[in-house]
């Protein structure tokens, strides 16, 4: 089984968010990047069929060369190849053009992506994907078993979850559950001398157009101060809620 | 041309974000000097829909339907937007929604853009707001394709009157097979989900003990409120993990937020603070959420909020 794992890199979740060169550009000074944490619980649950089903992992990022430390860290936790593709990723229609032209060329029995990226927050890559190269897609997975070619998949609902099944090849866009916190790995040395040696593919950019573009950001205006109610006067609370805020 | 709202139903019944959609797509339509379809799939009746206005509502009954497929689904809002040349497509934010958004991008070759928080502040380029970062952050972004899909963000809009009296089309429709089966299917039935909810009460390590849960599920249900938490919370099993929010769990938007014994960790406000009203109760005045709240009562949570419950039964009791 070949697992294909999209790695998208992403500011650790304390960073404080600022922009640059008049709110055009992120601010990546003293930022810490990590791997985007839904696909950090997607690797942990390839990592579990490659040790159990023999399966192979390649991690794939579409990204300037700052990225490659985050790839590093793929290979460290035990992907045994990665991909860069060469590119600025201009928006999720872009990157999932990418990532699709690769696959065409390089068939993958299981694609695995984060339901969400927490930069972008697109939500749409792993879609995207499916929809261009027509594999099957489950998003919001929250646990995957492949027996053969054919899977079995849990998912969120609004309200709760539902089972579902398919056949391979297939792309999901996973989430925690798919492995608990507690799974989650961290490189130790022999995992980080190793990666050194593994293959790191850099791979010049495929003719794609973009869709949409982030054309200026800004950070939430500064609220109000917060209102303190005294713990002995609860219907004030009540009154501001009712009156004021009218959420009640 | 016309723009083409999408709508959810559950069991014949239009779901509650629908008017919040049909809201905003009536005021784009106005903005671009169109009319607005309004698609629903297995709706029995769509009167109340006349009071947020459609110039038209195109109705789809097919018992094949009645069970959601990313797949199939976004195939049938394409050729409806084929049929209607719609080329404005708006979308909630439900995790429906956002599974079938990029399959339909791809199927009308469409830009979409997901966490739409405003209407467009510029036709040429089209150029709406959405927010980035998971809430620490807005982006004004351009769609530039012809067809554009906004997915819009839950309670960023509101909900605007405006009666009209609309048309209605039946629409035949052809699926696609089915590639993917639906085993089963785990609803929390007679609870509200975190995603329906207009305010959630949430509650977090300063409750000591899942034992103490009542405290949380009275308030919610005083308030027919759904209820959540922090994430070291479900990590502990005091709560299962559906209820987690934050930057790692579930967003949160709703117009009202009560967060209890929870200390208002970067990764915890980043998934709740597009929530419109957040009340804090803590007995910690240092505690971060103060800075992120709009109310706050620094006090304990065990005294706050049972007197808090009793008080708010007889302010409904009053005011219902
Ligand atoms: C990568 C990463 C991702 C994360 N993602 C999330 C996420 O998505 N969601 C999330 O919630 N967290 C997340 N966290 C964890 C986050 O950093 C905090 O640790 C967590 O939110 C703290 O939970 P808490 O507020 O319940 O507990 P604590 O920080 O322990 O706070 C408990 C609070 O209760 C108060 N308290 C105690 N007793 C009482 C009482 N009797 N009455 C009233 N108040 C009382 C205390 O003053 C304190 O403020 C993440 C962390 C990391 C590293
Ligand atoms: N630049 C990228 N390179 C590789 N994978 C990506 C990239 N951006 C997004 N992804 C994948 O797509 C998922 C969803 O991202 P998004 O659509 O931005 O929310 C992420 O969790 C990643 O798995």
């Amino acid at each position: 089984m070949k697992i294909l794992v999209c790695i998208s890199h992403v500011p650790d979740t304390t960073s404080k968010i600022n922009f640059i060169d008049d709110n055009k550009v992120f601010d990546n000074q003293g930022v810490q990047f990590v791997i985007n944490p839904n696909d950090e619980f997607g690797l942990t649950r390839a990592m579990w069929f490659k040790e159990k089903q023999n399966a192979t992992i390649d991690v794939i990022n579409v990204g300037n060369s700052n990225t490659e430390p985050t790839l590093r860290k793929a290979l460290a936790i035990g992907a045994d190849k990665a991909i860069r593709i060469d590119a600025h990723p201009i928006d999720g229609f872009f990157v999932a053009k990418q990532i699709s032209e690769y696959v065409s060329s390089n068939q993958y029995d299981l694609i695995i992506a984060g339901r969400e990226s927490i930069d972008y927050n697109g939500g749409m890559v792993p879609g995207l994907i499916a929809g261009l190269t027509k594999i099957n897609f489950v998003t919001n997975c929250i646990n995957i078993e492949i027996d053969n070619k054919s899977v079995t998949l849990e998912r969120e609902i609004d309200g709760g979850k539902e089972t579902l099944s398919c056949n391979l090849p297939l792309i999901i866009g996973g989430q925690k559950g798919l492995v608990e916190e507690s799974d989650l790995r961290i490189p130790n040395m022999r995992g980080i001398m190793q990666a050194r040696q593994k293959p790191l593919e850099v791979l010049p950019t495929y003719n794609s157009e973009s869709k949409t573009n982030s054309i200026k950001f800004h950070k939430p205006d500064p609220r109000e101060e917060v209102k303190l109610i005294s713990p002995d006067n609860l219907d004030e609370l009540i009154n501001l809620l009712h009156n004021e805020a009218k959420v009640l | 041309m016309s723009v083409l709202a999408y709508i959810e139903s559950n069991k014949g019944k239009i779901k509650k974000n629908s008017f919040e959609i049909v809201s905003y797509s009536n005021e784009l339509a106005k903005q671009l000097g169109t009319e607005l379809v309004v698609l629903v799939i297995n709706v029995e009746n769509t009167s109340e829909l006349n009071k947020y206005g459609a110039s038209k509502i195109i109705k789809i009954s097919n018992s094949e339907l009645n069970n959601f497929d990313s797949l199939i689904f976004s195939n049938v809002i394409s050729q409806v937007a084929k049929h209607t040349n719609s080329k404005h497509i708006v979308i909630s934010s439900s995790l429906e929604s956002k599974y079938l958004a990029p399959l339909l991008a791809i199927e009308l070759d469409a830009g979409y853009l997901s966490n739409v928080v405003e209407l467009p502040s510029n036709l040429s380029p089209f150029t709406i707001k959405r927010t980035c970062f998971t809430n620490k952050a807005f982006c004004e972004s351009t769609i530039e394709s012809d067809i554009k899909i906004i997915g819009l963000s839950s309670n960023a809009f509101g909900i605007i009157e405006n009666e009209m009296n609309s048309s209605l089309e039946n629409f035949e429709v052809s699926l696609l097979n089915k590639k993917i089966t639906i085993q089963s299917t785990e609803k929390v039935s007679g609870k509200i989900s975190i995603a329906d909810a207009d305010i959630v009460v949430s509650g977090g390590r300063g409750l000591k003990g899942p034992e103490n849960w009542n405290l949380i599920e009275d308030l919610a249900e005083t308030l027919g409120a759904a209820t959540s938490c922090s994430k070291p919370v479900s990590d502990m099993g005091w709560r299962p993990h559906s209820e987690h929010v934050g930057q790692t769990g579930k967003p949160v938007a709703t117009n009202l937020y009560i967060a209890i014994g929870i200390s208002g960790a970067i990764q915890h406000l980043a998934g709740i603070n597009s929530s419109k009203i957040k009340v804090v109760i803590n007995n910690d005045p240092e505690a971060p959420f103060f800075k992120a709240a709009d109310y706050g009562v620094v006090g304990d949570a065990f005294d706050v909020v049972p007197r808090l419950n009793e008080k708010l039964k007889a302010f409904k009791a009053q005011n219902s």
